[in-house]
């Protein structure tokens, strides 16, 4: 990668690692400091650019023939180096491949499915409260961040009920694996055989019950839609993107209601704000921090000079708190307009499994609005690191029932 | 460049210009209009990015595809025979003029 070319256009240089355990323990003055040093930075620890304001991240993302996925979306390029595990067929993927694919699995998480599963998933989110109630006190992520989603997304996939304890530690190697090559990613690297042999046996067809998504996934292929040999990978985006990435969407929006009681009681008021308290959470805590892409060409982006095969890191936390997109960015507040916002992404590949996270978080939060009166935080929330999600390891609470 | 005019529930009006290439949907969001949500970003997702088209243009505009008319099944406001998607609407220069009404609702 080119250092000197990239100091010869005036893009400024920063001294800062976004992938180290302080970074993570506060990004905040770092994202600032990204966002105010320029509308993009070089990273000299890394050797990539990055874009930490709302409008040059939004151009990335919808510039997809200039920054392309299919050479990774994290720090490792493709065309470099032997990616960990063979490539996602729909988030490492460019047009038109990428389009093909992503049909397939628009169809499979479509709002008509959604409308099937919804009562399914709310009423797991009712019988979730009722546990809770029963406990009065309990941790906010294992009991409830994890718990539901874990009660509802590996049986509408249709995964046997053997194993599924593989699910969550697979989908943290995946996302530390876009990460630089630190102690994280390494590490997750390692472990992850077991978890890897568990997901591949999972995502053929003879061990996907039928009605699930994964089955959907399969009978695409009868279609002629994507090969059989596509299937099972395409299935496996799922195994990786659909289950942590919820924990941790959920875990945000019940820290955020838990810290602030004001929005909590608004929603109470409410319940038809629960959509949009899930969704603020979302572009508040940025579940999912970063992503990266790769120059396909020399591009010129807000005056910076970018040559071809550099890879950009997009912070889409910071994006979704800059100033100067967003009034008082750094307040929670339900009743936002969130639109536009790119905690899913934006343009080809935001997120297919949105409506999927978004029932989730609405039926999830409702039932809690309906039936809980306080939420308290009675102890140190913990973090838990990873290179791409951010969350808690957990959440000490108690609940007043209502 | 070719300006649309957005009809809201409650009987007033915007008027938006538009800049090349973009859809209805892009153009009402990047003015931050109230009344498109356009939750999915214009990936045909949502249905959350409703409109009602003025009845002289609807013949103007291009065939509503399988999948638009599947998600147009969904909307939160009543179907009419001129719904249409917003976000799978590219405005043109020959739909300079164009009028959209907004529903009451969009979830
Ligand atoms: C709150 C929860 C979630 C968040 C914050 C989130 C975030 C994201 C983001 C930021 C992207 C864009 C990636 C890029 O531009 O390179 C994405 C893509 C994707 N997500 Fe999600 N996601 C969530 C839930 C889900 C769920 C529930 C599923 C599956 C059921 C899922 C499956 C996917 C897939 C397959 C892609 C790749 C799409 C493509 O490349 O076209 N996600 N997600
Ligand atoms: S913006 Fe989601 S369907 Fe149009």
């Amino acid at each position: 990668m080119s250092a000197a070319g990239s100091a010869a256009s005036g893009v400024p240089h920063l001294d800062v690692d976004p992938f180290d355990m302080k970074f993570f323990a506060d990004p905040y003055p770092t994202h600032q400091l990204l966002r105010e040093a320029g509308p993009v930075v070089y990273l000299d620890k890394w050797k990539v650019y990055g874009v930490a304001r709302y409008a040059e991240v939004h151009a990335v993302l919808n510039d997809p023939a200039t920054f392309c996925s299919s050479r990774g979306v994290g720090l490792s390029d493709f065309k470099k180096e032997t990616p960990w595990r063979p490539p996602s067929l729909i988030l490492e993927a460019d047009p038109p491949a990428h389009t093909r694919t992503r049909a397939v699995l628009s169809k499979v998480l479509s709002p008509t499915v959604m409308k099937q599963v919804r009562d399914r998933f709310a009423a797991a989110a009712e019988e979730r409260v009722d546990a809770l109630i029963d406990k009065r006190s309990f941790d906010a992520i294992t009991d409830l961040a994890e718990a539901y989603p874990l009660s509802i997304f590996p049986d509408a996939l249709g995964l046997k009920a053997e194993g599924r304890e593989h699910l969550i530690p697979y989908a943290s190697v995946v996302f530390n694996a876009f990460g630089p090559p630190n102690q994280l990613r390494q590490e997750a690297i390692e472990r992850s055989m077991p978890h890897q042999a568990y997901v591949a046996e999972q995502c053929q067809r003879e061990n996907l019950a039928p009605g699930g998504f994964g089955a959907c996934i399969h009978a695409q292929a009868d279609e002629g839609a994507i090969t059989a040999t596509e299937a099972p990978l395409l299935v496996r985006s799922l195994l990786s993107a659909g289950l942590d990435t919820t924990v941790n969407g959920i875990g945000a929006a019940v820290y955020c209601l838990a810290r602030f009681p004001d929005q909590w009681q608004r929603l109470r008021g409410d319940l038809s704000l629960a959509r949009g308290a899930f969704e603020e959470a979302v572009r508040f805590e940025s579940p999912v921090q970063t992503f990266f892409r790769t120059t396909t060409r020399e591009v010129e982006l807000s005056g910076a000079r970018i040559g071809e095969g550099e890879k950009v890191l997009m912070f889409l936390a910071a994006a979704n708190r800059d100033p100067r997109r967003w009034d008082q960015p750094d307040s929670y507040d339900i009743t936002r307009r969130t639109s536009g916002h790119v905690g899913f992404g934006s343009g080809i590949h935001m997120c297919v499994g949105q409506l999927v996270a978004r029932l989730e978080g609405e039926v999830m939060l409702t039932a809690l609005a309906r039936r809980i009166a306080k939420i308290e935080i009675t102890g140190e929330p913990k973090r838990r690191f990873n290179n791409t999600l951010r969350g808690l390891d957990s959440l000490p609470v108690t609940i007043t029932p209502a | 460049m070719p300006a649309i005019t957005f009809i809201h529930s409650d009987g007033k009006s915007d008027r938006i210009e538009t800049s090349g290439g973009e859809s209805a949907m892009q153009a009402a969001t990047r003015h931050g209009l109230d009344g498109i949500l356009a939750e999915c970003g214009g990936n045909a997702m949502c249905a959350t990015c409703h409109v009602y088209v003025d009845e002289i243009w609807l013949a103007r505009l291009p065939a509503v595809t399988d999948d638009e008319d599947a998600l147009l099944d969904g909307t939160a406001a009543e179907r009419l025979p001129n719904s249409r998607l917003s976000c799978q609407i590219q405005i043109t220069p020959e739909l300079d003029g164009l009028v959209l009404r907004l529903p009451e609702r969009q979830v």
